[in-house]
């Protein structure tokens, strides 16, 4: 169990993360979703008690990081799979933080075997390939064999194999009962891979809740409406209650509602249609619609709007 | 001592710690054996002191081993594994120190004995070890390098970037501390107080029979106040950096 208290870091001038609050419980993989730049590595870092919050606190099973004795066997971590001595051994890189833990040195071709490594244990991490050095760094985080686990973009850069893997190892272990927190900025990914989120934008917390349910409200069911008479039937519509979004085609976009309740509608008001379509955004054009107006870096143009999807913020939150 | 063991195994796991411990060990012997042989009696005798002369050179390079023991950690990001293995960074960094400053107090032995026994192969007479300020050539080098050690460790804490750290330690080992001593009317004063100074002070200073002149005409230290004051100048930095290293972000 993880627990996220009012956990705010700055830079200088820039607010990495705002207030964030949030737990992570066992058993189940958690995602940590959020635009590149959203604050989840800063996030992660502060969780290790590698960076110090300006405010807010940790807890890991109720304890603060420092105060864990031994803590890589409470808390396994792969943040970076770069962070190795390239001149090091994997095997070497591996024993001096079982030593650092406690652990026996036989630890390491233990954690080796399980990731795959064994027939490279001897070799330099600086010679791994980017799938090879995320397998190291998961053997690390797997070395204190820790009840809580995080990684950090771990599929960042691999292929099918390796993500598939990665994606399968990550449920194995939730399903041993351990908490599992994963972090990417690929909903895709995520929809696959966690079964509860965590999304946060610019800092702060978007969304804490079911998969399934941000799923579902980020992938926007919506229906496209078009009529001759869309200047009727639009108020007739918000008078059912229905969401109602102009859509540049000139026809109404309306959340809310399924084509069939919006034929019967026009129906019995007597419209003629031109068009009723269900439209399901990608997962992607959602997530950037909830999340746009959280991304710190955006390309030029203009900004995305919020659109009709903004409205299942609360849902998906409560 | 879990920590102690890890940095253990990380130093030694690398080959760069080899190969300065080898530079500087070959460093002293080498020039003091060069210095020795082509010695002409007839500018005197042999000072038995030779091989502190050539101490210096040994530490700068000893000092570059354990600045880079820390500074390869923050290059790699491995420092921050090693703070989530020991949360407690002052205990993760005085176990770091736990490993650098026996092996420069190993290769300062190695280097002190070994200079003095090429010296006295190549030219015994003179060349025994009996006084106090010859014992202090010889085994004192290694004394000099576990304090140059930490100080070096301590700016590598500090500064974090190799190029950084060995440039800082250079210019202040090899130039600013001689070229303060050119700095008119004072510069013999200050230079009296000054880490480095002190430290060669303590190997070759103090008089005697075979110990040579005071380092400069204005120190403030006896030999043995010498090397308690750069010994009491180290444990400040350290100080200072463990200080600032619990503070910052990691």
């Amino acid at each position: 169990m993880i627990e996220v208290r009012g956990l705010t870091k700055r830079y200088r001038t820039t607010l990495a993360v705002d207030d964030l609050s949030f737990q992570v419980r066992p058993g189940v993989v958690t995602g940590f979703l959020g635009p590149n730049g959203a604050g989840k590595s800063t996030t992660m870092r502060m969780i290790l008690d590698l960076d110090r919050p300006d405010a807010g606190e940790v807890r890991i099973g109720g304890r603060r990081y420092r105060d864990i004795a031994r803590p890589m066997c409470t808390v396994g971590a792969l943040l970076d799979a770069k962070w190795v001595h390239p001149n090091r051994s994997a095997r070497r890189h591996l024993q001096w933080m079982a030593a650092a833990s406690g652990l026996p040195a036989t630890r390491a071709d233990e954690v080796l075997e399980l990731v795959g490594l064994t027939a490279v244990a001897g070799k330099r991490a600086g010679t791994f390939s980017l799938g090879m050095s995320q397998r190291l760094g998961i053997a690390g985080a797997l070395l204190g064999d820790p009840p809580v686990l995080m990684f950090d973009e771990p599929v960042n850069g691999l292929d099918p194999e390796g993500i598939h893997w990665i994606r399968t190892l990550m449920q194995g272990l939730a399903a041993e009962g351990r908490t599992v927190f994963v972090s990417s900025h690929l909903l895709s990914e995520m929809a696959l891979t966690a079964t509860e989120l965590v999304v946060i934008g610019r800092g702060r917390l978007i969304s804490h809740g079911r998969t399934s349910a941000f799923v579902d409200g980020a992938s926007g069911a919506s229906v496209l409406v078009r009529s001759p008479a869309i200047g009727d039937l639009v108020p007739a519509m918000q008078a059912a209650g229905y969401g109602v979004a102009t859509d540049p085609s000139g026809g109404a976009r309306v959340t809310g509602a399924t084509t069939e309740q919006i034929g019967e509608l026009a129906a019995a008001a007597g419209f003629v249609l031109h068009e009723l379509t269900q439209v399901r955004g990608s997962l992607e054009e959602a997530f950037m619609q909830i999340t746009g107006r959280d991304v710190e870096f955006t390309a030029g143009g203009p900004p995305v709007p919020a659109g009709p999807v903004g409205k299942h913020r609360s849902e998906v939150q409560s | 001592m879990s920590a102690v063991a890890a940095e253990r195994i990380k130093l030694m796991s690398t080959r760069s710690p080899w190969w300065t411990s080898a530079v500087a060990v070959v460093i002293v012997i080498g020039m003091t054996a060069v210095v020795v042989a082509t010695w002409d009696t007839a500018d005197g005798p042999l000072p038995f002191a030779v091989s502190g002369y050539f101490a210096t050179f040994g530490m700068v390079v000893v000092m570059v081993m354990a600045a880079v023991a820390v500074t390869s950690e923050y290059r790699f990001g491995t420092i921050r594994t090693t703070f989530q293995a020991v949360p407690h960074r002052t205990t993760a960094l005085l176990a770091k120190a736990a490993v650098v400053v026996p092996l420069a107090v190993v290769v300062g032995l190695v280097a002190g004995f070994g200079a003095w026994a090429v010296a006295w192969l190549i030219s015994p007479a003179g060349m025994s070890l009996s006084t106090d300020a010859e014992w202090r050539v010889v085994a004192g080098t290694a004394l000099v390098w576990a304090v140059g050690a930490v100080i070096a460790l301590a700016v590598g804490i500090l500064v974090r970037q190799t190029a950084g750290a060995v440039t800082l330690l250079l210019v202040w080992v090899l130039l600013v501390e001689n070229l303060i001593g050119l700095i008119p009317r004072v510069g013999a004063d200050i230079q009296g107080w000054l880490p480095f100074v002190n430290a060669t002070n303590f190997l070759t200073g103090g008089g005697g029979d075979a110990g040579g002149p005071p380092s400069t005409s204005a120190m403030a230290f006896g030999p043995w106040g010498s090397l308690a004051w750069f010994a009491a100048i180290a444990v400040v930095l350290m100080g200072i950096a463990l200080a600032v290293v619990n503070r910052r972000d990691a």
